[in-house]
């Protein structure tokens, strides 16, 4: 071990900086570079986002989800964003605002009128905007008071619409991890599946 | 509930190796794996042009980490500002503005990671997967420099430390980031991208939507090699705007356990380290007990808040508070990951805290209050020294003893040192705070009434604490915002860095003071509980921020 001979501008200024640049090349660089490449490798679907595929046409990516409108579609969380990725967020209304009162009733109110759902037992989940405001999934409880009008509009019975959420239902891992969600998407395109094996 | 027991026995569990681990790392002598890291440090000094072997006076080891830390500031801010010009831009991304610029660059060098900007529409892949990714790796391997560098002073670990030679900074910073910091994130962003974060430098993908066919454009990048170590660095900056509730960067259930976990990992395994580096374990015992119990304490009450309704949705479902909250995550796990991304710098989100109810607002605020119930990695326990040894200092004179803190006497020039460690937080959120309400068309607020005043203080504490969380409506992209929070985390990270490290050595250096039976133990529950004492009287000089914010609009939203 010896002292450093510290009064050297070079020490001082020009090692720092050299410094900055091997380690943004090493961090910066070298680091993500090969992450990429081995998570490519490993994971080629994953890595780029995911993609589903209806007969070589990309119609979603598995971890965003998608606005749904037509009473034949079971619909999303409601969201700050509108489905759009490059403009995504959460509302960020504080449960004080009054705005956020105001939005809720409009859609309590829109849920009574055209599902299943109940005063004070409404799924919360389709009261409120996510996070993201590209949350791909809605709670059982969400899908289950949309049935009928699904079953309705594609002129199904409400047992087959019923079975196929249940398949469609996933649970916490090992009943511990994350909660019991549907993924609209996926529901959806088996709903489409569905329709034209009925009705071809 | 079993969710999360489970994730915090799995953490401490995890902790406890790796803390041994990185104490091996520091000590004299060979570490656990040399032949694999040895050839790549020495490849690394030597492109530095660096002899990691000569040790540096204190003052000159922390004017060397400044100077670094400035280069990659003008670095980084330089690729922010020309990132329009500038390679891996796929989505054309334009230049940021040289506010936004400053303030990304500085708030990303102090481990804060504060964004006033949305990543996939505003920072390139450049931007982002270089230039911030390096500042998420030396600004906790920074953390971990310093703290080993106090941490030999005062256990006397190296020959020479009472001449004020504390190591060599970029040894240390080097072994931080080669031996602990890559192997972890390389591990974590492969377990990331198998759950479906993106890892491609590729422009955004387009898809057609299922019932409109309408574009929808997926933002693609290096997202899990920077999400990886945004977690385990307790940086909390992420790829997307809205962080981990996105679920491109957090899209399942098990990407959440292992996100959560490494907000606490590190800095739990740096109290295991402190144990196995000093050689004394009932001291880390200490510190373990008061920063867990005050962590449990913290996570219980935001679990709490979050499964009581919403204000605005209770007449409507008696379910938990879901604004701002994935359905795949739920409201218990979007608690504890904002207690815990509070109780270290880390900062992240899986839900917006701004939409929390007050209760919860309240407990993620007053854990970057505190700053040290974990901290910031390396930095959360300089600061818990520094609360320990202000502790010792009142209770050696409550009990009528000569204060001293490792049987140093602890007098006139160290309490003044420390006193500006604490005097400084409440200085600069008070002035910032206060200037920034008094002028309403500088503030940005965007939710009316208490909530509107609570985001201010949030803003300002967040920054001081290094976290970088955000009550993120507040419209914070501004001049005004950009640089005084700017200011506010340079000091709120570098200032008591110094001042600490300053304290230790002048503590060092004088005669040792010989220990009685009669002289205050430090490693005993009653010291852990005065810490605890002591945390809590700090914590009430922020009272009128509390009770103006966050308690005035739990007590409202009562009596609506």
């Amino acid at each position: 071990m010896q002292q450093m001979t510290y009064e050297s501008k070079t020490e001082t200024y020009v090692k720092p900086f050299q410094g900055v640049l091997v380690i943004m090349a090493l961090c910066g660089l070298l680091y993500p570079g090969i992450a990429v490449l081995l998570n490519q490798t490993l994971f080629p679907s994953q890595a780029t986002g995911s993609l589903i595929y209806v007969g070589g046409k990309a119609v979603g990516s598995k971890p965003v989800g998608q606005h749904f409108s037509s009473p034949a579609y079971f619909h999303s969380r409601p969201s700050a964003a509108d489905y759009q990725p490059f403009n995504l967020g959460g509302s960020n209304l504080a449960p004080s605002n009054p705005e956020l009162q105001a939005l809720v009733a409009e859609r309590a109110k829109a849920l009574l009128d055209q599902t299943t759902a109940q005063k004070g037992e409404i799924p919360v989940d389709m009261l409120t905007a996510s996070g993201s405001g590209l949350d791909p999934h809605i709670s059982p409880l969400a899908a289950e008071i949309q049935i009928s009008r699904v079953a309705t509009s594609r002129n199904l019975t409400k047992a087959v619409v019923q079975e196929l959420v249940g398949q469609y239902t996933q649970q916490p891992l090992f009943n511990v991890l994350g909660q019991p969600r549907v993924h609209v998407l996926a529901l959806n395109m088996a709903l489409d599946t569905l329709s034209e094996q009925v009705q071809p | 509930m079993n969710e999360v027991i489970l994730i915090y026995l799995v953490t401490l569990l995890l902790a406890w190796p790796l803390g041994l681990y990185i104490a091996r790392i520091y000590q004299t002598g060979s570490a656990p794996l040399d032949r694999v890291f040895l050839p790549i440090e020495k490849g690394v000094y030597k492109l530095m042009g660096v002899n990691p072997n000569v040790d540096m006076h204190w003052k000159h080891y922390f004017k060397i980490l400044i100077i670094f830390h400035a280069f990659l500031a003008l670095v980084v801010f330089l690729i922010l500002r020309f990132q329009g010009h500038l390679f891996l831009n796929p989505d054309q991304i334009p230049n940021m503005s040289w506010d936004l610029a400053l303030h990304t660059a500085l708030s990303f060098l102090g481990n804060a990671d504060q964004q006033h900007y949305s990543g996939q529409a505003q920072l390139s892949h450049l931007a982002q997967g270089t230039g911030l990714v390096t500042m998420q790796f030396v600004a906790p391997a920074a953390g971990i420099a310093i703290l080993f560098a106090i941490l030999r002073v005062l256990f006397k670990t190296k020959e020479n430390v009472e001449q004020g030679l504390v190591g060599n900074f970029y040894q240390d910073m080097i072994r931080a980031i080669v031996r602990l910091l890559i192997p972890l994130a390389f591990i974590l962003s492969v377990i990331l991208t198998s759950q479906g974060v993106p890892s491609s430098y590729q422009a955004a993908a387009q898809v057609e939507t299922l019932e409109s066919s309408e574009e929808q454009a997926i933002p693609l990048g290096p997202v899990s090699p920077m999400v990886a170590i945004k977690q385990l660095g307790t940086n909390g900056g992420g790829w997307y705007g809205a962080n981990s509730a996105v679920p491109l960067e957090n899209p399942t259930a098990i990407s959440n356990f292992f996100e959560a976990m490494a907000i606490m990992l590190i800095p739990m395994a740096l109290v295991f380290a402190l144990g196995y580096f000093s050689g004394r374990k009932k001291l880390a015992t200490v510190v373990m007990g008061v920063m867990l119990s005050l962590s449990v304490v913290s996570s219980s009450l935001a679990i709490y808040s979050e499964n009581q309704p919403n204000a605005a949705t209770a007449e409507w479902s008696h379910q938990a508070n879901m604004e701002g909250k994935e359905v795949r995550i739920g409201e218990t796990a979007t608690a504890l990951w904002g207690a815990w991304a509070t109780q270290t710098g880390n900062g992240s989100v899986n839900g917006m805290h701004d939409s929390f109810n007050p209760i919860g607002g309240l407990v993620v605020m007053s854990n970057m209050l505190v700053g040290a119930i974990f901290g910031g990695i390396g930095f959360g326990l300089v600061l818990f020294l520094a609360y320990m040894m202000l502790a010792a200092f009142l209770g050696s004179l409550l009990i009528g003893r000569t204060a001293s803190f490792m049987n140093k006497p602890l007098e006139g020039h160290e309490m003044k040192l420390l006193a500006m460690v604490f005097m400084l937080q409440p200085f600069v959120l008070l002035v910032f705070s206060g200037l920034t309400l008094a002028m309403p068309a500088l503030s940005g607020i965007s939710n009316p009434g208490y909530h509107g005043v609570t985001q201010v203080i949030y803003e300002y504490t967040s920054a001081f604490a290094t976290n970088g969380s955000g009550f993120e409506g507040l419209g914070d992209d501004s001049v005004w915002w950009n640089l005084t929070t700017a200011v506010t985390i340079l000091l709120g990270r570098f200032v008591p860095m110094f001042l600490v490290l300053a304290t230790v050595v002048s503590l060092v250096s004088k005669k040792a003071t010989p220990s009685t039976r009669e002289s205050l133990q430090i490693e005993t529950p009653t010291f852990a509980l005065v810490i605890i004492l002591l945390i809590a009287f700090a914590f009430l000089s922020y009272l009128p921020f509390i009770v103006f914010g966050p308690i005035a609009e739990w007590v409202s939203l009562i009596n609506h």
